[in-house]
């Protein structure tokens, strides 16, 4: 199955919302590529450039609640127009999490331990990479020759929706007849 | 085992279980507005799917920025209009007859105790205040939830908040929710549904309900929920009315989704909100809380009076009342915006609008702009802005912008004041005679 990540950037933040991911001015795009040049735009993080930073960028590694705030999946394909496939995080806000299964992107939550660890061992350091294999539920960070392999577990609704490459394409082929009960 | 009330409405809406924590829930309804709609109907035209599973279920605003301000804005309400009447979708919004989503759409009664609603927008939560399961979701959601009338959520996990007490005068529903996001955090309520409960939730009226629910995405909450009882009745009389012999057969009939009196809660938290205090944000995020006291002074250069949070009747007359013969502070830019068009006729019968007119507030039509800093108050770099709506975020109004979430009333005090004031509703402590 597939792997997800890359070059990774550590953002030492809780609750980085939806609002710093992509702020509601861009809203007004309706074409996900538009959103590309917006991303993390507002994120409130000393020393933070988001040009700089994100160039290259493949992978996030952040702390609690992730992604809180605002519905908005526009902050799940501001992330994927820039080619950030994969987040992980110490926890992630439902909707924000919830947005990145339904486009295929994968939204890891590891224990606050595990997050502060990485921090503390790769977070500065050029060259740093986060890849996770989903098939051997293992997220492999990097840097040189320093390696950190952490297991990871998904739930099968999970994988089935990075499977299909997302939940319209999994409800489109599991609920072709629905018939919708009567309402209470 | 007794359930709460999601977990009767997700037994009552079940369609598949294709993991063992994960529920497919049919849907009663699926709302949608010009932001977040735009994007689903595209992706869904892409893949050769343009199509609706109720067009009777599904209702539609134009609320973000109406009327439209440029090319793009335009856009996206030509996107959705053309896609309503495409699908035949009648109860559809635009200029003149739209207004905020989490106002209007259950001031037309389409949230009923029971149902299952979804919306591409995080403040659907509101509500939840009518007994109903109506989480937020996002835009591919949306666009299942669209096209087939289905989503699917987690197990649930019900957090139970218990309000006892009695609110002191000039502490409002807005107060009590600061106080419940302050204390539980950002992230207290995540992946849960907090449902309240208590003598103050039975006192409440459907608006303070609304605000009370409004805010539990605030603290991560997938939505906030309330039992039905008489008033949610009263409420939704007019559309349901053919529906019963008459209110009591109603109530009655709703108390089906009330929980049992052994139902689990992951957490239960009891508060007595006796003590408390008008409350209002500082910093960036909704739960820093302090009292309006300690913040008192603070020098404002907007005052923003609306949103799903505040901009219904009941907060008008509040903040109306405390303006009223007055003038607000010469530096402070006053906006007021009501909810929904029915809500301004209402204000403009009632003598609202020209006592706000009257003390220097400019009164906009029915929209979410401010809120989110999209149109009509716009924040520039450093300015402060009290304001009744739900987000202080980073950049919320406008990039560099401050938000300090309160109640109207400390609002329209501070309006005043020209600088965040307790009002003279709260017998507490003043900071300017």
């Amino acid at each position: 199955m597939k792997t997800f990540g890359g070059a990774a950037r550590f953002l030492d933040r809780d609750d980085i919302n939806t609002d710093e991911i992509i702020p509601a001015r861009y809203l007004t795009e309706v074409e996900r590529e538009a959103l590309k040049p917006y991303l993390l735009e507002d994120l409130r993080l000393e020393g933070f450039d988001p040009r700089r930073d994100l160039a290259g960028c493949e992978a996030l590694i952040a702390r609690a609640n992730f992604g809180c705030g605002s519905s908005r999946e526009h902050a799940a394909w501001a992330l994927e127009a820039n080619g950030i496939r994969l987040v992980v995080a110490a926890g992630f806000a439902r909707i924000f999490r919830q947005n990145m299964f339904n486009c295929g992107l994968l939204a890891l939550e590891l224990p606050a331990e595990r997050i502060d660890a990485l921090f503390r061992r790769f977070a500065g350091r050029p060259g740093v990479s986060a890849v996770a294999d989903v098939a051997s539920g293992t997220l492999a960070v990097r840097c040189g020759g320093d390696t950190e392999r952490i297991p990871f577990a998904l739930g099968p609704f999970e994988r089935a929706l990075l499977e299909a490459g997302g939940w319209l394409e999994y409800a489109d082929r599991r609920y072709e007849s629905l018939r919708r009960k009567e309402s209470p | 085992m007794g359930k709460t009330i999601a977990e009767k409405i997700f037994d009552a809406h079940l369609v598949d279980r294709p993991a063992e924590d994960v529920w497919v829930l049919s849907l009663d309804a699926v709302f949608g507005h010009e932001i977040t709609t735009p994007p689903a109907i595209l992706e869904l035209a892409r893949r050769g799917k343009d199509r609706v599973f109720d067009p009777g279920r599904i209702k539609a605003v134009i609320d973000h920025v109406t009327p439209a301000k440029d090319g793009k804005t335009a856009l996206q309400g030509k996107i959705l209009r053309d896609w309503a009447r495409r699908h035949g979708i009648r109860d559809f919004f635009d200029v003149g007859r739209n207004g905020v989503c989490h106002v209007l759409f259950p001031e037309q009664g389409f949230v009923r105790p029971g149902y299952a609603v979804v919306m591409g927008d995080s403040h659907t939560c509101t509500n939840g205040a009518f007994g109903a399961f109506t989480p937020g979701v996002g835009t591919t959601d949306l666009a299942v939830a669209l096209l087939k009338g289905v989503c699917a959520f987690r197990t649930p996990r019900s957090m139970k908040i218990t309000l006892k007490g009695a609110l002191a005068p000039g502490v409002f529903a807005k107060d009590v929710i600061l106080a419940v996001v302050g204390r539980i955090g950002v992230d207290g309520a995540t992946d849960r549904i907090v449902e309240f409960d208590g003598p103050v939730v039975s006192a409440m009226d459907m608006e303070a309900r609304m605000t009370l629910c409004n805010m539990t995405v605030e603290a991560g909450a997938t939505c906030g929920i309330c039992r039905p009882d008489e008033k949610t009745v009263d409420f939704l009389w007019e559309f349901i009315r053919g529906d019963f012999p008459d209110r009591e057969a109603a109530a009655a009939a709703f108390r089906r989704w009330w929980p049992d009196p052994d139902a689990a809660y992951v957490e239960e938290i009891e508060i007595d909100v006796s003590g408390l205090e008008p409350l209002c944000t500082f910093g960036y995020k909704p739960d820093q809380v302090k009292p309006v006291r300690e913040l008192a002074g603070t020098p404002i250069d907007q005052v923003f009076i609306g949103s799903c949070t505040n901009g219904r009747l009941s907060d008008l007359r509040v903040a109306a009342g405390i303006v009223r013969g007055k003038t607000i502070h010469p530096r402070v830019r006053g906006i007021v915006c009501p909810a929904t068009p029915k809500i301004y006729a209402a204000a403009l019968r009632e003598g609202l609008i020209e006592d706000f007119l009257q003390a220097g507030f400019c009164v906009t039509n029915p929209t979410c702009g401010p809120c989110l800093g999209m149109s009509t108050g716009v924040l520039a770099e450093g300015e402060v802005c009290a304001s009744t709506s739900n987000r202080n975020f980073n950049g919320r109004m406008g990039k560099g912008g401050m938000v300090h979430l309160m109640s109207p009333a400390t609002a329209a005090a501070s309006a005043l004041a020209g600088a965040i004031d307790n009002s003279p509703l709260f017998p507490g402590t003043r900071s300017t005679p």
